[in-house]
């Protein structure tokens, strides 16, 4: 493996194109993710998240760009990398006539044996009867299997497309704990995935992409910078005028309550108008990552439909 | 029994089975017609050919007392209808193979269009849609008597063209509408029964094996077991007699018991759950045997089931073979044929040339069943299992030459056991001599099998949409090699296939340096596909 990149980044991209035909399915994209982190992957579906993942396994080959997976070049030094990393599809397709033990087993095989200790904690955790026939299970039991022998294996990259969708509610929160557990251990996840909550809760980092190319990255603090804080303060005098002040976006005014969208820049001069009317009670709400999701795309939405 | 809902209910349950019944119809518009062409064409060269061939009376008597007098024959085609009456010799070999063939076709047809769809959840989405509870069921019925009727017209109407009086072509084609439409309704109750499509069809088709190998007890013990003959849906066309004395009411035994099967369908559709069967499916192993650990041991667990059919089917066309050629001296018992076997070197000369022809069929077979062993990597790739295996620490190459070297070796096992079967049934005194000349025989077509293998790989290997193409290059390379010779193909065309290039033993000559170019060539094309698989993107 070449010494070019620190060993220690997982995941280094930067200028990812992949072309199908004439549709650019990725456009520039930039990806990095660190040693140890859970990094979420998100963007609106077509976004090119499933693409990415699968030129990180080298199972397409990207048309131009830096793509660096452990070190090492995911096409040519596939068969070693992928003894370092499991892969969970979004849209698990199974072997009709295998059950779902022998499914884990066979991928565990591959990679040349699993914990099976391990195997059996998970199989009980999600709730799995590995002797049921593949055809006979449902999406999420699907799932559950392809997640069964990806976190048993013995790796040091876990890389996930929207792994969550069609587990019920009970196996989706024992799998967010094997997440926390994951990371603890030291493990590195590549999490793709549209629903929010889950990045939030578990990724120490996130990655927005749009139309094959990347949008924002960083830590939930740090894209919270890129949108509306809400401010909700009563008021010990009326309230004040705020229209003149760039970057307050007034909500409503009830009596002496007030609530206001800020800009992250506008913070400061409310906060000294509102103090000035003596604050009785106040509740700052930071935007949740949904919101800075909405806020990225709805105006593009628009555009898209104009 | 509670029986169907009476009046305005029993109208709810059909609803939508007209709508249902046109799209079922269009799915089919290719793979029917196709079909019918297919069996209906075979029948009437067949018609064609064989009465050119036995102009002579004193022949044709000579090749019915042979035929009569053959168990083994007797098992595998059936009796002779009418005493050997015009079409009947003509007619013989196909009369309960294609009607098996039709049986076959059948089940496919209504399973595809009612446990298919509700495996696939559609059969939720339109009962949802306000379609009745009995309208997929109804609609796939009558999409296989559709089937039924138009392969009894067209055949009828191609054999009385071949010059077949139409009274016995359509007794004749009759029989094989009878037998799809038997096996539809069989089809449509193991719908109901099985969990899912592939156990669906497994059983019906398994009825479809039990029946023919019923009236072939029957019909090769006669006397006393003409009752298996009665017992089994396969035998009901040999009764019916097209070339002799054309017992017609036989024909009505089919369209009943087709009803009463549907009746049975709907009974059970109305009783059970959707998405649900009357069996259970077994729960299978926790753990994984430890002979599926790599890409082999998948490539084998997913063909050993088509090998396994392949091989049996290839033992009995192998021992037939044999057992055939070891009484040839009878079916040959004319003067002239006498003088021309002489010619040709004797009477053992003629039992392996007839050899060297099942050998040759035998090969063809064997290279579209490892074809499409072959070629279900595409299936792996486009359903995304693929994925899964590649993106464990597995070369490309490795899993492409699984794949191939599973199907050639499935391949090269059947070959040996159709040898080796033959082998039993002809030799006499020395049997054991005879296996290791006939198998040999056999698996000298093998280069011709690996080169059809290899080409279909590296197909495969260059796009996955080449898929089609490479199926009708393989259709073309055994056509020209079982068609070409008699047809009086040009060389050029013949030199084409691979089969040209293979000794066809037992007596003929073996040109080394052919067989060696031949599995050059193999191995060249396999390594572009392999290369190029390693290159492309999965899809």
């Amino acid at each position: 493996m070449s010494a070019d990149v620190p060993a220690d980044v997982p995941v280094d991209v930067r200028g990812l194109v992949k072309r199908f035909g004439r549709t650019a399915a990725l456009d520039g994209l930039d990806l990095r993710v660190e040693q140890g982190e859970i990094h979420g992957f998100i963007g609106p579906n077509g976004s090119g998240k499933t693409t990415t993942l699968r030129v990180l396994l080298g199972l397409i080959r990207p048309d131009a760009g830096h793509v660096r997976v452990l070190g090492g070049d995911a096409r040519r030094d596939a068969v070693e990398l992928h003894r370092r990393m499991a892969y969970v599809p979004g849209d698990v397709s199974l072997w009709p006539d295998l059950t779902g033990g022998e499914v884990i087993d066979f991928l565990g095989a591959l990679r040349g044996g699993l914990d099976v200790a391990r195997r059996d904690a998970l199989v009980e955790r999600f709730a799995l009867d590995p002797t049921t026939r593949s055809r006979a299970y449902s999406r999420g039991n699907r799932q559950k299997v392809a997640l069964v022998a990806a976190l048993s294996s013995d790796v040091e990259l876990l890389v996930l497309d929207e792994p969550t969708t069609g587990l019920d509610p009970l196996v989706d929160a024992e799998f967010r704990r094997v997440l926390g557990e994951e990371r603890d251990r030291g493990r590195t996840v590549l999490l793709s995935s549209h629903v929010l909550s889950e990045v939030e809760a578990l990724a120490d980092r996130m990655t927005i992409i749009r139309r094959g190319r990347t949008v924002e990255s960083g830590s939930l603090p740090e894209l919270r910078h890129l949108c509306r804080t809400t401010v909700t303060a009563e008021l010990a005098a009326p309230v004040p005028r705020t229209d003149d002040l760039a970057g307050v976006h007034l909500g409503e005014v009830r009596g002496r309550v007030v609530v206001c969208d800020v800009d992250p820049a506008a913070m400061d001069g409310l906060m000294r108008r509102l103090s000035a009317a003596g604050i009785v009670r106040l509740e700052v709400r930071p935007p949740s990552l949904e919101q800075v999701f909405l806020a990225e795309f709805a105006p593009t939405t628009r555009e898209a439909s104009a | 029994m509670t029986g169907g809902p009476p009046g305005a209910a029993t109208l709810q349950s059909w609803t939508g089975g007209g709508v249902l019944l046109r799209r079922a119809l269009h799915r089919e518009r290719v793979r029917l017609p196709v079909t019918v062409a297919a069996l209906a064409g075979t029948a009437a060269l067949s018609a064609a050919a064989t009465d050119a061939l036995y102009v002579d009376p004193a022949e044709r008597g000579a090749a019915v007392g042979a035929i009569t007098a053959s168990p083994a024959l007797l098992a595998m085609y059936g009796p002779l209808s009418g005493d050997g009456a015009a079409g009947a010799l003509a007619l013989w070999k196909l009369g309960v193979l294609g009607a098996a063939a039709a049986a076959v076709v059948a089940v496919l047809v209504v399973v595809r269009h009612t446990r298919a769809e509700e495996d696939g959840g559609r059969t939720e989405l339109v009962a949802s849609a306000g379609a009745g509870r009995w309208a997929p069921t109804a609609a796939a019925g009558l999409t296989a008597t559709t089937f039924a009727a138009g392969l009894t017209l067209v055949t009828a109407t191609a054999l009385a063209a071949a010059g077949l009086g139409w009274g016995g072509a359509l007794a004749f084609a009759a029989t094989w509408g009878g037998a799809a439409l038997v096996f539809a309704g069989v089809g449509l109750l193991t719908a109901e029964i099985a969990g899912s499509a592939r156990v669906a069809t497994t059983l019906a088709v398994l009825g479809v094996v039990a029946a023919y190998l019923v009236r072939a007890v029957g019909d090769a013990t006669g006397g006393t077991s003409t009752w298996m003959v009665w017992v089994s849906p396969l035998g009901w066309g040999e009764r019916v007699d097209p070339f002799g004395a054309r017992h017609w009411w036989v024909l009505a035994i089919p369209p009943a018991v087709a009803l009463t099967l549907l009746g049975a369908a709907l009974a059970v559709r109305g009783r059970r759950d959707l998405g649900t069967g009357l069996l259970h499916a077994r729960p299978g192993r926790a753990e994984a045997s430890p002979l599926l650990r790599g890409p082999v041991g998948l490539a084998v667990h997913r063909e050993r089931g088509l090998f396994a059919v392949a091989t049996a089917a290839f033992a009995v066309v192998g021992a037939v073979a044999g057992s055939v050629t070891s009484q040839l001296g009878g079916m040959l018992d004319s003067v002239r044929m006498r003088q021309v076997v002489t010619a040709l070197g004797g009477a053992h000369a003629m039992s392996d040339a007839f050899l060297v022809a099942e050998f040759g069929l035998l090969a063809s077979a064997a290279s579209l069943v490892v074809a499409a062993a072959v070629l279900r990597m595409a299936a792996e790739e486009r359903s995304g299992r693929a994925d899964a295996v590649l993106s464990a620490p597995v070369g490309r190459a490795r899993w492409f030459l699984a794949h191939l070297g599973v199907a050639a070796a499935g391949g090269l096992v059947m070959l040996a056991v159709g040898g080796a079967a033959a082998g039993v049934t002809h030799g006499t005194a020395t049997t054991g001599t005879e296996v290791v000349r006939l198998t040999a025989a056999a698996l000298a077509q093998a280069p011709a099998v690996l080169f059809v293998a290899c080409l279909a790989a590296a197909g495969y290997g260059l796009a996955r949409r080449s898929v089609p193409l490479v199926w009708l290059v393989v259709a073309g390379l055994v056509t020209v090699a079982e068609l070409g010779p008699v047809l009086g193909a040009p060389s050029w065309v013949l030199d084409l296939s691979p089969f040209t290039h293979v000794p066809h033993l037992p007596g003929g000559a073996v040109d080394v340096a052919a067989v060696l170019a031949t599995l050059a060539v193999a191995i060249v094309i396999a390594g572009v596909g392999a290369a190029a698989f390693r290159q492309r993107d999965l899809a």
